[in-house]
């Protein structure tokens, strides 16, 4: 499997404010009797985008949002918590979505966003508070310097762990590094 | 060497080290060895897709275990023998499920199998959970097996992949987290309470990035049960991990199981297991103290498992914007009792409660009482075994003549993507683990509880202590 690399996005960003939003606002359960991955943008943060009716809500931040324009989110802390789904990673992509900022994003999110070529930026607690405060502002990730880049040019850096980064950068997941191993997995069964 | 060797080890290095078959280097995590690889139809089809566009087979079908759980109906079949489910897909799921697991030889506990359950409660009931396991599904839920003292975490469908293509992940080791209990509980109060106890004191983000390993006495003193609530909770607090050390209640509890070692095997086992603990002095990168002693009936008010309360508290004061918009959601009045509110619905079931314990608990508090006039009661065991279980000591009688529903085994209202919902507004007081927005259907307002505190609330129909209601079976 693989996905269009990631080396530097340029985009503006969609925000949500709220602290912990887990993953079945992401894509509700009702959506994961699917066994494919494709379309599930359709289905991303549904109930908050359409009322009990399925009308568009005039509240939501979604409506409107042109997924050419704007690929990067932003949320509030403890980012894609909860269930393991990762039909909450491939319905951002799906949408849209190339990059998730977040002060802090729940581990298993963050490990199934990085296979599918969903980039998790963890930034600062300033980095953070400015990107929360300018929805719809401009900014550059690069994923080669680790940094986050501001219309007026300020910085924020960002660490990822060191082979996530890699295989974004490559747009591989890392089945083919694994199965490279098999020689040392067989000598392990072995022991 | 000899001195890395000496340094005491705690109960996670040692499962970790078991099981790594590359270490970690700055460029790429370890390569971790999976020992039992837990699947059910929700987290698989994709994985088994991905299979198949490489050309590759499930490399250990003998480590890799299936079981139908989460999309399943818990209303029986009709005459034709047609399983009721909620939607052609959920079928189809199901289906996709049976096909991958004939194609690449996978055991699979099919509909109408005896063993059959959630995922979480048949690992262990069938004994394939195990002390020093290594333990993974594609359910964040995983950490539930850690009760045991394996190694047990919650991955994704790409990872799903990657063990049924190598039975190995890719894994940094994360920091450790010791909590302590400290003391004992108090009568009328259980796992599920120390857990949104916990949970309350560290965040639900408290956890992240840590295995936690729970100790003290008041882990010492529970049942299995009670440990597998525990450590199921642990990623409500963030963390992927959770563990007891195994002990004596652990070895009695597998004995005898359909995948335990037998004989001799079964003497090694237990020398072997009786080294998973961590030594005195062992490091851990954090350690809380949690005070068992004061710990009450609990149940939550809030969208997130964090925000947990004793049941006989009063509604606190929104403060943050993330606060209002859940009490805005939740419809607490602040200031006024839990037990002022009206409650529509109770669910007693999914991985964290639906074991036979927790529907004798359940059973204490209904025995001979009625559930309040328009509430709905849905009474989901865990597995087929749990509820042939319980039916042999007529628990279900209990249920039944309270006017609950006794159902058929699954994930149910836990996840609610089955059939068995709430309503838009409905006040539902849940034995599950997560209070989401809309995790029970659309709009529901989801209260987590004890098994004897939601039983108690559908009693009276309020959000209700259970204690009374088990003392008063004490003393009958
Ligand atoms: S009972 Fe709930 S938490 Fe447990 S495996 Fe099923 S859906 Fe997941």
């Amino acid at each position: 499997m693989s996905f269009d690399p990631i080396k530097t996005l340029t985009s503006r960003t969609v925000v949500l404010t709220q602290e912990n939003i887990d993953t079945d606002q992401i894509i509700p359960a009702r959506f994961l009797t699917t066994t494919t991955k494709e379309g599930l943008g359709a289905s991303a943060f549904f109930d908050w985008r359409y009322d009990e009716d399925g009308r568009p809500k005039n509240s939501s931040v979604f409506n409107g949002v042109n997924p050419e324009t704007h690929k990067i989110l932003v949320a509030g802390s403890n980012f894609g918590c909860g269930s393991s789904r990762e039909h909450a990673p491939w319905a951002l992509s799906d949408f849209g979505f190339r990059a998730v900022i977040s002060s802090d994003i729940a581990d298993i999110f963050k490990s199934n966003a990085q296979k599918n070529g969903l980039l998790p930026v963890e930034v600062d607690e300033e980095t953070h508070k400015k990107l929360l405060a300018s929805p719809g502002a401009e900014v550059t990730i690069d994923l080669e310097s680790c940094e986050v880049t501001f219309g007026d040019g300020e910085k924020g850096s960002f660490p990822i762990e060191a082979f996530a980064r890699r295989c974004l950068l490559d747009g591989v997941d890392p089945l083919g590094h694994l199965i490279n191993q098999m020689p040392a997995i067989e000598d392990y069964e072995r022991q | 060497m000899t001195i890395a060797n000496e340094s005491p080890t705690s109960l996670f290095d040692k499962l970790w080290e078991r099981h790594v078959v590359v270490e970690e280097t700055a460029e790429a995590p370890a390569v971790l060895y999976i020992d039992l690889h837990l699947i059910h139809e929700v987290t698989s089809p994709q994985a088994f897709s991905v299979l198949a566009e490489r050309g590759l087979k499930v490399r250990r079908p003998d480590r890799t275990f299936g079981t139908l759980d989460h999309s399943t109906p818990t209303l029986p079949a009709n005459d034709r023998g047609e399983l009721p489910y909620a939607t052609p897909e959920a079928k189809s799921q199901v289906e996709r499920l049976i096909e991958n697991c004939e194609e690449h030889g996978v055991e699979l506990l099919n509909m109408g199998d005896p063993r059959r359950g959630i995922v979480h409660v048949i690992g262990p009931e069938l004994g394939l959970t195990q002390p020093g396991k290594t333990i993974v599904c594609g359910d964040s839920h995983t950490s539930t097996h850690g009760a045991f003292g394996a190694l047990a975490f919650g991955i994704g469908t790409t990872e799903v992949g990657h063990v049924l293509a190598t039975q190995c992940v890719l894994q940094r080791k994360p920091k450790s987290m010791r909590v302590i209990f400290d003391g004992a509980l108090p009568e009328g109060v259980g796992a599920k309470d120390m857990a949104l106890a916990m949970i309350a004191q560290i965040g639900a983000d408290g956890g992240q990035g840590y295995a936690i390993e729970f100790a003290g006495e008041a882990v010492r003193a529970l049942s299995m049960d009670g440990r597998m609530t525990l450590c199921n909770m642990s990623i409500e607090a963030g963390a992927r991990f959770g563990m007891v050390a195994p002990d004596e209640t652990t070895f009695e509890w597998l004995h005898g199981r359909d995948f335990t070692p037998k004989g001799l095997a079964w003497n090694e086992a237990l020398a072997d297991w009786s080294e998973l603990k961590s030594e005195l002095g062992a490091h851990f990168d954090k350690e809380v103290h949690v005070d068992a002693s004061t710990i009450r009936p609990m149940i939550t008010f809030g969208v997130s498992p964090d925000a947990a309360a004793p049941v006989d508290a009063i509604a606190p004061e929104p403060h943050s914007e993330a606060e209002k918009h859940a009490a805005d959601y939740m419809k607490f009045e602040a200031g006024k009792p839990f037990h002022d509110a009206a409650v529509d619905r109770v669910f007693i079931g999914s991985c964290t409660n639906s074991r036979l314990s927790d529907l004798r608990e359940a059973a204490q508090v209904m025995r001979g009482r009625k559930v309040k006039d328009g509430v709905i009661a849905l009474i989901v065991p865990g597995s087929v075994a749990v509820k042939q279980a319980a039916e042999a000591e007529k628990l279900h009688e209990i249920f039944l003549a309270a006017g609950a529903e006794w159902r058929e085994p699954g994930c149910s209202m836990c996840i609610a993507m089955n059939g068995d919902s709430g309503n838009p507004g409905e006040l539902v007081v849940s034995t599950s683990n997560r209070n989401f927005i809309g995790r029970q259907g659309k709009g529901v307002r989801t209260v987590l509880a004890s098994p004897a505190t939601a039983a108690a609330s559908a009693i009276e129909g309020r959000i209700t202590d259970p204690r009374p209601y088990l003392f008063a079976k004490e003393s009958a």
